[in-house]
């Protein structure tokens, strides 16, 4: 129990991804909660690559950690853009809201 | 050993409680704030399992651009807090069906995982050992080297967020006055100056 070994890091980085997806079914009525929950499921990922990186002492899970983050930081910036985008044209960002497309 | 364990039992709780939290507060600027706290414990992390630089990147990309970046836009954004929480019990159910259902098969492949015998012979970059070379400059001579391309392709990756996002939100009011340059720049004197020859005694009729 006090040795911490890989399947603890996996087991925080599965309840961190289930607690992001959970928030996206739960925040219908907020888009901003719903990519912070995105974020939250990200974050799950590079803890699952940096703790297999640590565990098999291969620097290739780190870089591609960093990888990660920049998609991360450029879908954020992104996402947020059409989020302000969207609020100017609607006054709402609701997810019923958006469809506007019929997708 | 067993302060490194109280430490990871430490970050992970409150990394969890972090994320519990951000998806259940009712207002979003609390839930901006307990995804920065999430963040940090991560980084807490991080540090536990000897990835330095990974995590002070994560502490500056993320709590010093993403969530800000988040703030900025939940507080731009004029949001009723109270229509927000509507439909909230609705989707409750369905929400929390498929979260139990993905955990309990990440429970089942995490029981009935085993690490493969040959994984440590099919290791790309073999970390060095922490002792002769700190972690960022190991990360440092992989990165520009073996990974330069992705490296590059990183970049590019921002420079288009970039450019993307201030496309999005660029916008031309009507009716605002604005000093336009290259219209002042523009201006030429045959336009808007007329030479006239006036003869002395008749002036201009």
């Amino acid at each position: 129990m006090l040795t911490v070994g890989l399947s603890h890091y996996l087991t925080v980085s599965a309840i961190l991804l289930t607690l992001g997806i959970f928030g996206i079914f739960l925040n219908r009525k907020n888009l901003i909660v719903i990519m912070m929950s995105i974020e939250l499921m990200l974050l799950a990922v590079n803890i699952n690559l940096v703790a297999f990186s640590s565990f098999l002492n291969d620097l290739v899970g780190q870089v591609f950690t960093m990888l990660v983050l920049t998609v991360a930081a450029a879908e954020a910036a992104i996402g947020l853009a059409i989020v302000v985008v969207f609020y100017r044209n609607r006054r709402s960002i609701e997810v019923e809201d958006i469809n506007q497309m019929k997708g | 050993m067993i302060i490194a364990s109280l430490a990871f039992y430490l970050f992970s709780i409150m990394a969890v409680v972090g994320a519990l939290n951000v998806i259940f507060q009712r207002n979003p600027v609390h839930s901006v704030l307990w995804l920065i706290f999430t963040f940090f414990n991560a980084a807490g992390l991080f540090v536990l399992l000897g990835a330095e630089f990974v995590a002070m990147i994560l502490v500056v990309v993320y709590v010093g651009a993403v969530a800000v970046l988040f703030l900025f836009v939940v507080m731009m954004l004029d949001i009723n807090v109270v229509v927000i929480r509507e439909g909230f019990l609705k989707y409750l159910p369905v929400g929390a069906l498929i979260g139990v259902i993905l955990l309990i098969e990440l429970a089942v492949v995490f029981g009935g995982w085993t690490m493969a015998p040959q994984a440590e012979a099919l290791r790309v970059l073999p970390a060095p050992d922490p002792s002769q070379i700190t972690n960022t400059e190991a990360l440092g001579m992989v990165l520009y080297t073996n990974y330069v391309y992705l490296f590059q392709a990183s970049g590019l990756v921002l420079l288009v967020a970039m450019i993307g996002a201030i496309v999005l939100t660029l916008r031309r009011r009507p009716g605002v006055r604005k000093q336009k340059i290259s219209d002042q720049v523009n201006r030429d004197a045959k336009d808007t100056v007329v030479m006239v020859q006036v003869q002395s005694g008749k002036g201009l009729s």
